[in-house]
């Protein structure tokens, strides 16, 4: 397994995209910390930038590279190698050089400048939505034959995830506001990783009292040590299930 | 060696494989043959493990090779289009199958690698390569790891008469150690002093699997082009 992940690692550094998106985001989180004398502040714009930049560059690259892997996929299928070995190689060699570049890229800016609870909350959430986005992304691509049509799904999850889903809830919301709907609210925000991410990391920066009654909710759970551990399982939930079933699906794909 | 039984597998509405069972043993030299099709490169692809059939089943050894992998250890195979990561050279998908595959106790076979030259292209990227060039490194592949199954799909489509002669001359000395190789191929003339038996497809049905001298036999022609050519008129 090692020997195929570093090959996979090889191949990635080579295409030099994700070295590219290495140092856009090192630019983008260095001038956003130098622009604000409050780093509390910096961390915030950064936030939005990466709820959005990492989930789309992650999905997009991986499913890119699943495609452009066809060959390679096919040569390691017929030779003496598990299948799931060449799945979950090819998933940790993506995996671990997207988390990577958010790392330096991201992660060690954060540390420099706010090394506090939320910077190291912001960091984690970060790596883990890196993590969930390739998962969702070769689920996608293992069940797609047609690459542009594979792409074009990817694309549309970003959206749902990114955009879409906080206008549904948002809909829901005022629909239903004669409703005591603030509990609920918490378990909704559990299907968007994008979501609850932003949450936990709101939640850390005290600006909570701005979301009203269901912010002081969301404090009540998310605050509390239990509701963190239960957000980082969450989070953990959404790689696993994904990958699992993208697995599942490739040890019985024809090739 | 290897056992199928009522091997079935379904394209959408194409059947490509229908209730195949065939028998290969060690020390044959297997001929599939069919029309454009027939399910040969599928039949091929199922043993392999590539394809996975909707019923049925493949033993190899007397095991099952459903969820088997190690098996693989001992078939070197040949696909009829060789698919290589574009931007790897030669040299590089060569030593990566090394790191994959070696064994302390397998020596590995380089004469391929010699005779076919690939020596001197080592450094050449694998998406600049002619059809011909590919199908050397698919070959030297093949044998690389000295297997004691050989599937070999189309080995000689695209190879010039030199290549081809050693491809050919490397298949007997193979055969003669006692190894077991399966080529599928439409070039029957070129199959006429390799083979020992042959199965025939069509349609994704065995049609027959005959050793050589009984197909001789039944339709009275000593050639396998021939004979292939009366069962189908028949």
């Amino acid at each position: 397994m090692k020997k195929i992940i570093k090959y996979v690692i090889a191949d990635i550094l080579r295409n030099k995209i994700v070295i590219a998106y290495t140092a856009f985001l090192l630019v983008m989180s260095l001038s956003v910390f130098n622009l604000e004398d409050n780093t509390a502040k910096g961390l915030l714009s950064l936030l939005n930038v990466i709820l959005l930049i990492v989930p789309l560059v992650s999905m997009v690259f991986a499913t890119i590279y699943m495609y452009n892997s066809a060959e390679f996929i096919e040569l390691l299928v017929s030779q003496p190698l598990k299948r799931k070995t060449i799945w979950l190689s090819l998933f940790a060699g993506l995996a671990l050089s997207l988390s990577l570049s958010f790392f330096i890229g991201a992660g060690i800016p954060i540390l420099l400048y706010q090394p506090s609870a939320t910077g190291i909350m912001m960091l984690g959430t970060g790596l883990l939505l890196s993590v969930i986005f390739v998962a969702v992304a070769i689920l996608a691509a293992v069940t797609t034959r047609d690459k542009a049509k594979g792409i074009g799904k990817v694309i549309l999850l970003w959206l749902y995830f990114a955009l879409l889903f906080d206008g549904l809830v948002l809909f829901l919301l005022f629909q239903f506001a004669d409703y005591p709907l603030e509990k609920a609210m918490v378990a909704v925000s559990a299907l968007n990783p994008i979501d609850l991410s932003r949450i936990l990391i709101l939640l850390q920066l005290d600006v909570s009292a701005l979301m009203g009654y269901t912010g002081a909710i969301f404090r009540n759970f998310f605050g509390t040590h239990l509701g963190i551990t239960l957000s980082f399982l969450t989070l953990t939930v959404w790689c696993v299930v994904p990958l699992w079933i993208s697995m599942r699906k490739f040890s019985s794909k024809d090739l | 060696m290897i056992i199928t039984s009522n091997v079935s597998k379904n394209f959408g509405k194409l059947k490509a494989l229908d209730n195949v069972s065939v028998t290969c043993n060690k020390g044959e030299c297997i001929a599939l043959i069919g029309p454009n099709g027939s399910g040969k490169t599928t039949l091929a692809k199922t043993i392999l493990g590539m394809v996975v059939p909707d019923s049925g089943f493949i033993t190899f050894n007397g095991k099952n090779i459903l969820h088997d992998w190690e098996y693989r250890k001992n078939i070197g195979y040949m696909p009829q289009i060789g698919r290589y990561p574009e931007n790897m050279t030669i040299g590089q998908v060569l030593d990566m199958m090394r790191d994959i595959r070696k064994s302390r106790d397998t020596q590995t076979d380089e004469e391929l690698i010699e005779t076919f030259g690939l020596h001197a292209l080592v450094n050449k990227r694998m998406r600049t390569l002619s059809g011909g060039t590919r199908q050397k490194v698919s070959a030297s592949l093949a044998f690389l790891f000295n297997p004691s199954v050989l599937i070999l799909d189309e080995p000689t489509a695209g190879l010039d008469p030199v290549a081809s002669g050693i491809l050919k001359e490397k298949i007997v000395t193979e055969k003669e150690k006692g190894k077991l190789i399966l080529i599928t191929s439409h070039v029957l003339s070129e199959l006429d002093d390799l083979v020992t038996q042959v199965i025939y497809m069509q349609e994704g049905k065995l049609r027959f699997h005959k050793t050589i001298e009984a197909l001789h036999a039944d339709t009275g022609e000593n050639q396998l082009t021939r004979a292939i050519a009366s069962i189908m008129s028949h």
